[in-house]
């Protein structure tokens, strides 16, 4: 059983946790699970919120990094034509 | 739901194949967790293929390292889900993540491996990151 694929025949970033980045200024942390006509879909996703003394989007992700998602919503659905950057979380920067 | 315990089956017995305790209940996980002496390695168990495909061998090759934690124990998120959240209450600074590694030091956690660090990487990648964290924590403490 090691290295055993569980669901195998996925995108290459499908289970991959990813920051995704959008035109609108939103910043997502989720874990990629596919790309269809509908958008990019993540699941067990954080959302950066700015705010006065809260965190930078940078300081957002380095916690992210070293504490974990903590997952807001269950999924979300980021229209393709919405969608600036997707980058590994490990490769972010 | 959980998956079906036939399904995951192969999955618990690689852990009990390289020395691992199952800790199925909350009772098993405070009996370990709870006497906070020495080096305890909890390796929280996934279905998920796309890290724990890689997170089991490596840590099997971590532990032929010759220096280890004392004490290595596993819960199946998703399948153990009691055991499981008690012992994340035990590193409720980390966010829950399956698989993941917490490796305690006279009850503190000295090293946290997420699945986001396990994505992607190779088994040997992971189990030679997890041998350098026990170089590092476990030194002084190998059985």
């Amino acid at each position: 059983m090691s290295g055993h694929v569980f669901h195998p025949g996925h995108a290459e970033l499908h289970g991959i946790t990813v920051v995704l980045e959008t035109t609108t200024g939103e910043l997502l942390v989720g874990r990629f699970d596919e790309e269809t006509s509908a958008g990019v879909r993540l699941n067990d996703v954080a959302e950066y919120r700015a705010a006065s003394g809260g965190p930078t989007r940078e300081e957002f992700v380095q916690r992210t990094l070293k504490f974990g998602v903590r997952a807001e919503h269950r999924q979300k659905i980021v229209p393709t034509g919405e969608v600036q950057r997707v980058s590994r979380l490990t490769e972010w920067g | 739901m959980p998956y079906d315990p036939r399904l995951v089956k192969p999955m618990r017995e690689e852990m009990v194949r390289m020395g691992a305790k199952e800790l199925q209940t909350v009772a098993d996980v405070d009996a370990v967790l709870g006497d906070p002496k020495g080096t305890t390695l909890v390796f929280v168990n996934s279905v998920c293929g796309c890290a724990a495909g890689s997170a089991r061998p490596g840590l099997s090759l971590a532990l032929n390292h010759p220096v280890r934690p004392q004490q290595v124990v596993t819960v199946f998120a998703g399948q153990d889900t009691e055991a499981t959240a008690r012992a994340r209450q035990y590193f409720s600074d980390y966010a829950p993540s399956s698989p993941s590694v917490a490796l305690f030091r006279d009850g503190e956690v000295v090293h946290f491996v997420h699945r986001h660090m396990i994505e992607g990487k190779s088994a040997q990648a992971v189990g030679a990151e997890l041998a350098a964290a026990f170089d590092r924590h476990c030194a002084a403490s190998t059985v």
